[in-house]
């Protein structure tokens, strides 16, 4: 089943046109990665797909919904930002500079979500969100606030405030380019777990390993275009478009 | 000589020494020349506690407590005007702030309560029918306490406008995506997320602010409303014990102003969860 469907997606800032007609689906439990070089427009596509970014034309389709619209009498009708919210349950994000609310706990962060925006019982809530942070491998640091973990640990963190929304896709801008060289791993990990356990992804990354290693599918994109994708390997290890090769040489 | 064995000598501050027998000098001289003072000492706890000293104290507080607090839920409603997409609200909200931080206090209390000269009533008419949900002499509505509260009130909330749109820019906007992104709506992501870390930086300058309305209640005496120096000039009208009675004012504005710091500070506390 498709699970987002993106058709001709074009977006410009002013005069600068950062997306010309991107076109990316993804496939429940897929693991997608977007590569490329700095401005290529990989951040903002994957920000459009959680309309953190709107769209100047094209569509992307998410669990079936045209995101940011409703479909009604063959028209697409814009949404108030309240009912857009209601869409981004299905969506959860991770940021390059992890984003925790720092007046709440760890725990707190995780279970914001559940408890304001899915109604559910504190109680519950947070015995599911300790065992989100024991799976991030941060089970004893729920009383934490975020200015008191490192780098590391608030990414993950955030992996688990975006689980907890129990979200159909998850995306990740750069989630581990803030970090320090040594803390990449421990992010990594997290998310090779969660792609073998099926969760469907599209990963903005510059980790090639990662990709490697997880991604069904690798996107390459270039000035706000998608140059070649396709299987992982066949991309990663037999390039065909010259940007790729050049761009593949300079990082491995 | 080992140099281990050296004797070290401390650097004498000599300086430090001459400036701070200077200071208990000129306190001591204070001291003696307030003691010998035509001031009635004994008559000032009295007056602290007199009948009048108390009903001006509590119209003082209250006042003070009612205005800041309208002016802060005026303030963050022009705040957010201000940062609204919404060209005429924008505009709207500056050109309010620019007309009520523009005129001194005193004029505007003065305008509010002579407003009976210009309208004789003021009506809130029912659309299309001849019914009013309020029709009432101005004299009647404005008293001297609504004259106060508008003229303190209103200034107030322009202040309290930009020093909220200087606590919401703040903060950092990866924060309200983050918000978007669990799904939160526009107003919980404003309640839960922006407003309480734009608090550290609302909460200090409007203590401030908070104390200087409390000093600028006095203003409201010029109207004849009962407050903390209206009351000492009733007192001393009666035995012209002027200072003793202002010294009694005097000693209920620091402790009023003292219990404004100490909540301040618990505020600052309460607010500063996961920063300090």
């Amino acid at each position: 089943m498709t699970l987002v469907r993106a058709h001709g997606v074009r977006k410009s800032y002013g005069a600068t046109e950062v997306l010309r007609g991107v076109d990316l689906t993804v496939d429940e439990g897929q693991v997608v990665c977007l590569l490329g070089p700095s401005g290529a427009g990989k951040s903002t596509f994957l920000r459009c797909v959680n309309h953190l970014e709107t769209i100047d034309a094209g569509r992307i389709w998410v669990a079936g919904h045209p995101v940011g619209f409703v479909l009604k009498g063959g028209k697409l009708h814009e949404l108030p930002e309240r009912e857009v919210a209601t869409q981004r349950r299905d969506i959860g994000m991770v940021f390059q500079r992890f984003n925790l609310f720092p007046h709440r706990t760890a725990l707190e962060n995780v279970t914001e979500g559940p408890i304001q925006v899915l109604g559910r019982r504190p109680a519950d809530a947070r015995r599911e969100a300790l065992e989100l942070l024991a799976r991030v491998g941060l089970g004893d640091r729920g009383g934490a606030y975020p200015r008191e973990l490192s780098g590391g640990q608030q990414q993950r963190v955030a992996i688990a405030r975006a689980l907890a929304m129990k979200p159909k896709v998850m995306l990740f801008d750069e989630p581990t380019s803030a970090l320090d060289p040594e803390l990449v791993g421990e992010v990594l990990d997290v998310m090779v777990a969660l792609a073998r356990d099926g969760m469907t992804m599209v990963v903005v990354t510059h980790e090639v390993g990662f990709a490697r290693e997880v991604a069904d599918q690798v996107a390459f994109m270039v000035d706000g275009a998608i140059v070649e994708s396709g299987a992982a390997r066949e991309v990663l290890d037999n390039p065909q478009h010259q940007r790729t090769r050049q761009f593949l040489a300079k990082v491995l | 000589m080992a140099s281990e064995d050296l004797q070290v000598v401390p650097i004498r501050h000599w300086g430090r020494w001459v400036v701070g027998a200077l200071i208990l000098v000129l306190l001591a001289a204070l001291g003696f020349a307030l003691a010998d003072a035509r001031i009635l000492y004994e008559d000032v706890p009295g007056f602290f506690t007199h009948e009048i000293m108390i009903s001006g104290l509590v119209d003082t507080v209250v006042l003070a407590v009612c205005a800041q607090t309208g002016a802060i839920a005026l303030g963050v409603l022009l705040a957010l005007l201000r940062r609204s997409p919404n060209p005429v609200a924008r505009w709207f909200a500056w050109g309010y702030i620019w007309l009520f931080r523009g005129l001194p206090v005193l004029l505007q209390i003065l305008l509010w309560f002579n407003l009976a000269l210009v309208f004789k009533f003021i009506s809130i008419p029912v659309p299309f029918t001849d019914a009013f949900l309020l029709h009432e002499p101005t004299n009647i509505l404005i008293t001297a306490f609504v004259a106060a509260l508008l003229g303190l009130g209103l200034n107030e909330s322009a202040y309290m406008a930009e020093i909220v749109r200087a606590g919401l820019s703040s903060v950092d906007p990866g924060q309200i995506e983050a918000a978007k992104a669990i799904g939160m709506t526009p107003g919980k992501t404003f309640r839960r997320v922006v407003l309480p870390q734009a608090m550290r930086v609302i909460i200090p300058p409007t203590g401030n602010n908070f104390i200087n309305m409390l000093k600028g209640t006095s203003m409201a005496s010029v109207i004849g409303f009962l407050e903390l120096i209206h009351a000492a000039n009733r007192i001393s009208s009666g035995n012209l014990e002027i200072m003793e009675t202002l010294i009694a004012a005097a000693l209920w504005y620091l402790i009023v102003v003292s219990v404004a710091n100490v909540g301040q500070y618990y505020l600052e506390r309460a607010y500063g969860k996961g920063v300090r």
